[in-house]
């Protein structure tokens, strides 16, 4: 009976790579998704140094009608620390797929939420880093490298939420039914989605917080 | 046992969704998607038809004043911005969803669901844009909508809002169909059916959605940035605050150019497929038609700034672009000389859409030459902004895109519905759209060459483009009138065309295998494919065209087992990606309507909750 069902199973999913659907289209919106934060990151760069009042992400500067003077906007041992955080959460991702490959509920479970929760601690820090960033007086409307900064960064924050919310909704499924061998397709796609972030953050964190 | 057990269940939800309105809103049959894209791209291009009608009663003589100048940029933007995004690219996808899984023999697309959304947000956004019509605030800034010109200091009202927000919710739908049709063509192809063996138009519309996912990320970009300087006071556009006034013009034709190659190639898949059928004579160099569409995709997106000559590039950038320019269009040359060679030596039988397709390939050829003649920076400089480029687009998307998605629709209608289209009405249709249309198009060449700028309002007597604009005038009514003739043709001959029977034009693809229309599971049995052409003989077809139905227009269309009866699962129907979809458009409609962030909020819920309702239940009842 089990055999038969497995068979059917099998014959009523063929594709013809032999890969499931949402593993093909995962890579096809990641190939999309490169030249999204690819524009946002270029749009970055060009602007670079052409903001006409600061402050500035990594020079201070004097503004001429107050001669109030605003300190380096950029801190990068602060987010140096929520870059490391996320680059571990991509590991904890890899643990908790490796454990739902062996149906061990009880890791799955714990790696699972252990990544969501090292994704949220990096968002943690983000909102910090623009409480901070607006408290020191770069705001979203302050001058171009604000506009360019807070939209990249910003929507690649928008995207570790929506890794999050998926990385927790799994871990309930996995509480209600438990994850097994069936669901690894399932978290592989989501694993490939929340690697594809953690670069892009490597990207931004490169040339948006080191470049000089 | 499991299957007897789910069984009655079954029976008593799909009767509920079986006809009437509920089975259009629920249905993820993509052969019912593919007609809602179809009816819908029409319905759009009626109305961006009586849009140019507008236009060219106003410019018929000088000193119009049929309408306001702002009502004018209204009626251009709109015209332009409608016929590409809500009649030329769901038209396409109209196609893509009737004709992909037929022609690589599988049941359905790889996420059933996601397309239904796919053509609900772009009815959503389409209707959104056009909304703005009732308070007299179209957008009016151009299809192109050139910052910062459209940044709010120089366009307060809310037109352009209706144009960004818009732009993005039809963006939304195009990425979702992306990504839904590369993975349909890539992993749900039958057996047999190798890459090499696809037909053209699958190939066409394969290249297609590769050019949509990597395209419109970029005008999703380009248009974020203007939404955020629109509504919360960013810098993006803001050239006081050390902006950069070529931004915006560098991401738009980034996205720009290889959307012209979205709205093209289609067209010619459709046409790859009408030639070999009429011309009895399989399509002339098949490789080489799917390697030039490859290499027009990638060399589209290294041409864009052939649109930015005018604004002082340099030398350096102009000659790189100039050079792209002119070699992009030795692949679209191969893709004409292998139409003529698939037609040299045929049996050609002249059936509307053949007649339809040698349009496309006579009418394309003018608009690709003088779109070489602006590769060149020089003339281009003479030419940009009059209304010779208003010819040379009309020729490559009228002569070309709408030339070859009329072949398509006269030659798969019998597919669709299972009755043929009357072909006298069609010949009809044919010649005066082929009249009206080099009427409209043609003498707006020399218009340009004698100086007369695009998007004006209106223009002094005596200055010798008076006689080319009353003939641009009568052409468009020719057309308007051809229009008509098709709608009547179309709608009536859903009910009460000749019964079409299986392959009435004895064509050589796989799609023609199975009745008329299909049954929603497609193949009884998924087939498989030895051929290229695997309805037409090892040795070629017969020289002669079969006669085509002309009876059988008062019989009912043929009855089949249903899906439950051959014991194939097919996906139960749903209403949550249009539920899911109205959450979306809400929540854009709070971000208009001066800003309601509890709207904005309550929108964001119900897609959340939607999508949530959606994701979480299987798409098959479980067996
Ligand atoms: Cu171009």
């Amino acid at each position: 009976m089990a055999t038969a069902v497995a068979e059917h199973h099998a014959e009523h999913h063929y594709t013809s790579t032999g890969l499931p659907h949402t593993k093909i289209a995962i890579w096809a919106f990641i190939g999309s998704e490169c030249f999204f934060f690819a524009s946002l990151i270029s749009t970055y760069l060009i602007y670079k140094g052409r903001s006409v009042v600061g402050p500035f992400p990594h020079t201070p500067w004097t503004d001429p009608s107050t001669g109030h003077v605003y300190h380096p906007i950029l801190n990068i041992p602060v987010t140096s620390t929520s870059t490391f955080v996320l680059l571990m959460s991509s590991l904890a991702m890899v643990l908790a797929h490796a454990a739902v490959e062996r149906s061990d509920h009880k890791w799955s479970r714990i790696w699972l939420l252990t990544t969501a929760a090292l994704g949220a601690t990096f968002l943690g820090f983000q909102a910090f880093e623009f409480t901070s960033f607006v408290h020191e007086g770069l705001k979203i409307t302050t001058n171009l490298f604000g506009s360019t900064f807070f939209i990249t960064t910003g929507f690649h924050g928008a995207h570790v939420t929506a890794g999050v919310l998926w990385l927790i909704t799994m871990y309930f499924i996995d509480k209600k039914r438990g994850l097994g061998p069936r669901d690894a397709v399932n978290v592989d796609v989501m694993a490939l989605y929340w690697h594809f972030v953690d670069v892009v953050w490597v990207a931004i964190f490169t040339f948006l917080y080191l470049l000089q | 046992m499991a299957t007897t057990v789910a069984a009655p269940s079954v029976t008593g939800k799909a009767h509920k969704y079986e006809s009437g309105i509920w089975s259009w809103l629920a249905t993820t049959d993509h052969k019912r998607i593919g007609q809602l894209y179809m009816y819908t791209a029409i319905a759009w291009f009626v109305i961006g038809g009586i849009e140019a009608l507008f236009i060219r009663s106003q410019l018929y003589g000088p000193n119009g004043r049929l309408v306001s100048a702002d009502t004018y940029n209204q009626l251009f933007t709109m015209h332009g911005t409608t016929m590409i995004f809500m009649a030329i690219m769901p038209l396409s996808a109209a196609f893509f969803n009737l004709l992909i899984p037929l022609q690589i023999g599988a049941r359905d697309v790889a996420f059933p669901r996601l397309n239904a959304f796919s053509y609900w947000v772009f009815l959503a956004g389409s209707v959104f844009m056009n909304v703005s019509w009732l308070i007299h605030a179209a957008p009016d800034g151009g299809w192109f909508a050139y910052a910062p010109l459209n940044t709010r200091q120089f366009n307060p009202g809310v037109n352009m809002d209706f144009w960004v927000i818009g732009l993005q919710i039809l963006g939304l739908s195009s990425l979702a169909a992306g990504f839904n049709f590369v993975t349909t063509i890539i992993n749900m192809r039958a057996p047999g059916m190798h890459f090499m063996r696809m037909p053209v138009f699958t190939w066409a519309a394969f290249v297609t959605q590769f050019l949509i996912i990597l395209a419109f990320p970029i005008i999703t970009v380009a248009v974020t940035f203007l939404l955020f300087d629109r509504f919360f006071g960013t810098n993006f556009y803001e050239i006081a605050a050390g902006a950069d006034p070529l931004l915006w013009q560098h991401l738009f034709w980034l996205f720009g150019h290889p959307e012209v190659y979205i709205l093209i190639l289609p067209a010619f898949g459709l046409v790859s497929e009408v030639l070999p059928t009429f011309s009895r004579k399989p399509l002339f160099g098949y490789p080489v038609m799917v390697y030039s569409l490859i290499l027009i995709a990638f060399l589209g997106f290294g041409v864009w700034a052939h649109h930015m000559f005018a604004v002082g590039m340099g030398p350096v950038a102009d000659s790189i672009f100039s050079v792209t320019t002119m070699l992009i269009a030795i692949p679209t040359g191969v893709k004409i000389f292998n139409w003529l060679g698939t037609m040299w030596g045929g049996n050609l039988s002249f059936k509307t859409p053949m007649l339809f397709g040698i349009g496309l390939v006579g009418l394309f050829t003018i608009g690709g030459i003088s779109g070489v003649m602006h590769s060149s920076p020089p003339s281009d400089l003479m030419q940009t902004d009059s209304y010779f480029i208003v010819a040379h687009f009309h020729y490559v998307l009228f002569g070309g895109s709408m030339m070859g998605l009329f072949a398509g629709v006269y030659y798969y209608f019998p597919k669709m519905t299972g009755r043929m289209m009357s072909e006298p009405l069609g010949k009809w249709h044919f010649w005066l759209t082929f009249i009206g249309m080099n009427l409209a198009f043609f003498p707006m060449h020399f218009a340009g060459l004698n100086g007369m700028p695009r998007r004006i309002w209106s223009y002094d007597a005596n200055q010798g483009w008076d006689f080319d604009n009353h003939l641009s005038t009568y052409g468009a009514f020719i057309i308007a009138f051809a229009t008509a003739i098709f709608l009547y043709n179309f709608l009536r001959s859903r009910g009460h065309g000749a019964l079409a029977g299986n392959n009435p034009w004895d064509a050589p693809t796989i799609e023609w295998s199975m009745p008329s229309p299909p049954p929603d599971y497609n193949y009884a049995k998924i087939p498989t494919v030895t051929s290229r052409y695997p309805m037409w003989p090892q040795q070629g077809p017969t020289p002669l065209s079969p006669p085509v139905p002309t009876a059988g227009g008062d019989q009912p269309l043929p009855t089949y087992q249903t899906a439950e009866q051959l014991g194939i699962h097919m996906p139960t129907p749903t209403i949550k990606p249009l539920l899911a979809t109205m959450g979306l458009t809400l929540a854009f409609v709070g971000l208009i309507w001066h800003r309601q962030i509890p709207i904005i909020l309550l929108g964001g819920a119900i897609f959340i909750v939607s999508l949530y309702a959606w994701v979480l239940t299987p798409l098959e009842p479980e067996h």
